[in-house]
């Protein structure tokens, strides 16, 4: 079954952003560049924050809107990217409704998360969750 | 340091010209590292002798360390300036998301001078500076809509810092504050006026940059095990638990809390402005600093009716630390929770310090009682212990002015005492306003030597209980090397820079350890030599401004009223202050 992140309890969220500088972490280096994960204010710290990630959708408008076919949806749900293919044209990060395609300015190409819960595992207060994907019948058929 | 590290840039903006540079300073990093190290050379650089702390002519800098944005709780930002409060060293430390910020976009240091002929506004990228005009923004009452507007207006949610100041920072109060991501502050000694005093009423900072590591693996390995103490640690728990106002009753308990005006060491109101009941009855929300697991920042909230209106409640969230605690509660004799915090909004929300906002009314409160002054002075108001109404009246007029009196309070009781008396009773040391500790002679000597005048900087009250709890007896020499190995170890933490509260965390091997897997090579002695040098350095600039340790003023009330360790003793504090001039 395919693993995506799950933002188990964004109230709980303190905003430190241990998970944001743990994915950058993973490239082995500091800093935030290449994160692909953002804890931002819900409009100032007293009202809480809000985490951004990718949650896999099970038909992924990025995907859709590629005109190159570089992001590839993954069996389950969630996408792949492949770099070679990426023309940089954004549509993908335009597509997505929760804006958790994020960009690499150096190289135009989105930066997509790979559902690897390396970030979960730095959060203090267990707001992330790296979970299986649960088939959710479709009320409509 | 490695050469592809960003730390070694620093930001030069000249708000007179609107312009700005972009110089690489790799020798000032590893000469001071960073922070406190770096932040004071460049203030020596910057800073002419005799300047006037509200001229164009004095600087603000804000650096940041190597380990910032690299590991966790390294997540502070030092500002040093020179002071409209004291007329001295300014240094006041915030963290916020102000550090992980300007580290991200790139700089070590952002230096400030000159000043904008009208308000503005600086938003600072990675390479580039927004000059942005705040005429629009300067005057609005509160400094919260300040930082909403900035918010709502500029881009980079989530990856910047948004430091402002309020009206007293406009209006040139000697002790007004910068807000940065309306919990932390650089509270003390006035570097809100600094900004003022430029037309600058605010500063962002955004960035996400990538920071380069001499082995990953190590560097990883390194973060983890800092990780793991930093989120285990029984202290970093009870910061996340109670938070600093953990302290109130146990200070209360040995008779350190200063109350009234420091009367007594006791408040028989302190249970219910304890850390305990404010998180039982009011804490709504934690959050934290960028880049740090702890969460110590405790937001309460709090319910305020409508005047008029039933069933109509506005829901505030209101920081609360020890500090405001002790000064905005215990000082001026506040026991009801509720107009405790909201009082300490009106002070956020004209951007005072809060510390030396109650410290001021507590001796404008006694000398009123005194008859010093009247309500002629007062503008009709009577200043009572535990009124929080008329102090929360006393605080807007503090910045508004209405009288020469008010305009006394906003250049701080050592000066409202000049001119009207009761010096015995204003509460500063080295000209700033005291902290809430009464514990023994080491709490006062630290506040009369340390760099800042505060508490943080060579932490004598943990010197003082450590003596209570095992019963030893305190020599002023024996004080003096405490407090001299503290400060000087403090110049290394506030150097790299991490969060005092992380002090346990971050011994002398991990910091070195953590150094060196970011390209800085140390030793342990190294790390020391360079302490005690940033150290000298603060004291030099200190003296260069006519500071002179031996004829620091000591108020009469902190001998008067008994201490913990019993009465403080005026010759043992001379004595040890002699000592430390020659030491320091
Ligand atoms: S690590 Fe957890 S608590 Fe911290 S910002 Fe991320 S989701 Fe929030």
């Amino acid at each position: 079954m395919a693993k995506r992140l799950s933002v188990v309890d964004p109230d709980r969220c303190v905003g430190c952003q241990e998970c944001m500088f743990a994915c950058a972490r993973r490239l082995g280096q500091g800093g935030l560049e290449g994160s692909c994960i953002g804890v931002h204010s819900n409009g100032g710290f007293e009202r809480g924050f809000v985490v951004i990630v990718c949650r896999a959708c099970a038909e992924p408008p990025c995907a859709t809107v590629c005109p190159t076919d570089a992001l590839v949806p993954r069996p389950g749900g969630g996408v792949k990217l492949d770099a070679d293919l990426c023309i940089g044209c954004g549509n993908c990060a335009r597509a997505c409704p929760f804006g958790a395609v994020y960009w690499d300015e150096a190289q135009n190409k989105p930066q997509i998360c790979v559902y690897c819960g390396y970030c979960a595992r730095y959060c203090p207060y267990d707001v992330l969750a790296l979970e299986e994907i649960q088939e959710v019948p479709d009320a409509a058929q | 340091m490695l050469p592809s590290d960003p730390l070694s840039r620093v930001l030069y903006v000249d708000l007179t010209k609107r312009r700005f540079e972009i110089q690489q300073r790799p020798e000032l990093f590893e000469a001071g590292m960073g922070g406190a190290g770096v932040g004071i050379r460049l203030l020596a650089e910057e800073c002419p002798a005799g300047a006037d702390p509200m001229a164009p002519e004095n600087p603000i800098i804000l650096a940041v360390g190597p380990l910032v944005g690299h590991f966790p709780v390294a997540s502070k930002t030092v500002a040093m300036f020179k002071s409209p409060h004291t007329g001295n060293l300014g240094e006041s430390h915030a963290g916020g998301r102000s550090a992980v910020s300007i580290r991200m976009a790139g700089y070590g240091a952002i230096v400030i001078r000159g000043a904008s002929a009208s308000p503005v506004y600086l938003v600072i990228e990675d390479g580039n500076v927004i000059f942005r005009d705040a005429s629009a923004l300067w005057g609005v009452r509160s400094s919260a809509t300040v930082g909403r507007v900035i918010r709502e207006r500029e881009p980079g949610s989530g990856e910047r810092t948004i430091m402002r100041i309020g009206r007293a920072g406009e209006r040139g109060i000697s002790y007004a504050g910068v807000i940065t991501e309306t919990y932390r502050h650089f509270g003390r000694l006035g570097l809100g006026a600094v900004f003022g005093s430029k037309k600058l009423k605010a500063l962002m900072v955004a960035g996400r940059r990538a920071l380069p590591v001499a082995d990953r693996r190590a560097y990883r390995e390194a973060y983890d095990a800092i990780y793991q103490s930093a989120t285990q640690s029984t202290l970093m728990k009870k910061y996340h638990d109670l938070g600093t106002a953990m302290n109130v009753l146990p200070l209360n308990e040995i008779g350190g809390l200063p109350t009234r005006n420091l009367q007594s060491g006791r408040f028989e109101g302190a249970e219910t402005i304890s850390g305990e009941h404010l998180a039982e009855h009011y804490l709504g929300r934690r959050v934290a600093c960028a880049h740090c697991p702890v969460a110590c920042i405790h937001l309460a909230a709090v319910r305020t009716p409508h005047p008029s209106e039933p069933y109509f409640w506005k829901t505030s969230m209101i920081g609360y630390d020890h500090e405001l605690i002790y000064s905005l509660g215990s000082m001026l004799g506040i026991a009801d929770p509720t107009a405790m915090l909201q009082l300490f909004d009106e002070v956020e929300v004209q951007g005072l310090d809060a510390m030396t906002t109650g410290v001021v009314l507590a001796w404008a409160t006694e000398a009123q009682a005194q008859g010093l002054v009247g309500t002629a002075e007062t503008d009709d108001l009577t200043l009572a212990w535990g009124d929080a109404a008329s102090y929360i009246a006393a605080v807007s007029r503090i910045v508004t002015q209405p009288t020469a009196f008010y305009r006394a309070l906003g250049r701080g009781a050592d000066h409202a005492a000049s001119l009207y008396g009761g010096e015995e009773y204003a509460l500063t040391m080295g000209g700033n306003e005291m902290p809430g500790y009464h514990t023994g002679p080491a709490c006062h000597l630290g506040y009369l030597t340390g760099a800042r005048h505060s508490h943080l900087d060579s932490a004598g009250y943990a010197i003082d209980q450590k003596a209570l709890a095992r019963g030893d007896t305190l020599t002023p020499d024996g004080v003096v090397d405490a407090l001299l190995a503290e400060e000087r170890w403090r110049q290394v933490l506030a150097s790299l820079v991490v969060c005092f509260f992380a002090r346990g965390v971050y011994t002398s091997e991990v910091a070195l350890r953590a150094l060196a897997t970011v390209g800085f090579e140390r030793t342990a002695d190294g790390l020391l030599r360079m302490g005690a040098e940033t150290l000298h350095l603060k004291d030099a600039f200190k003296r260069r401004e006519g500071y002179d340790l031996t004829a620091l003023r000591i108020p009469g009330r902190i001998l008067e009223t008994e201490s913990p360790l019993g009465a403080v003793d005026e010759a043992f504090l001379r004595q040890a202050l002699a000592r430390y001039a020659e030491e320091v």
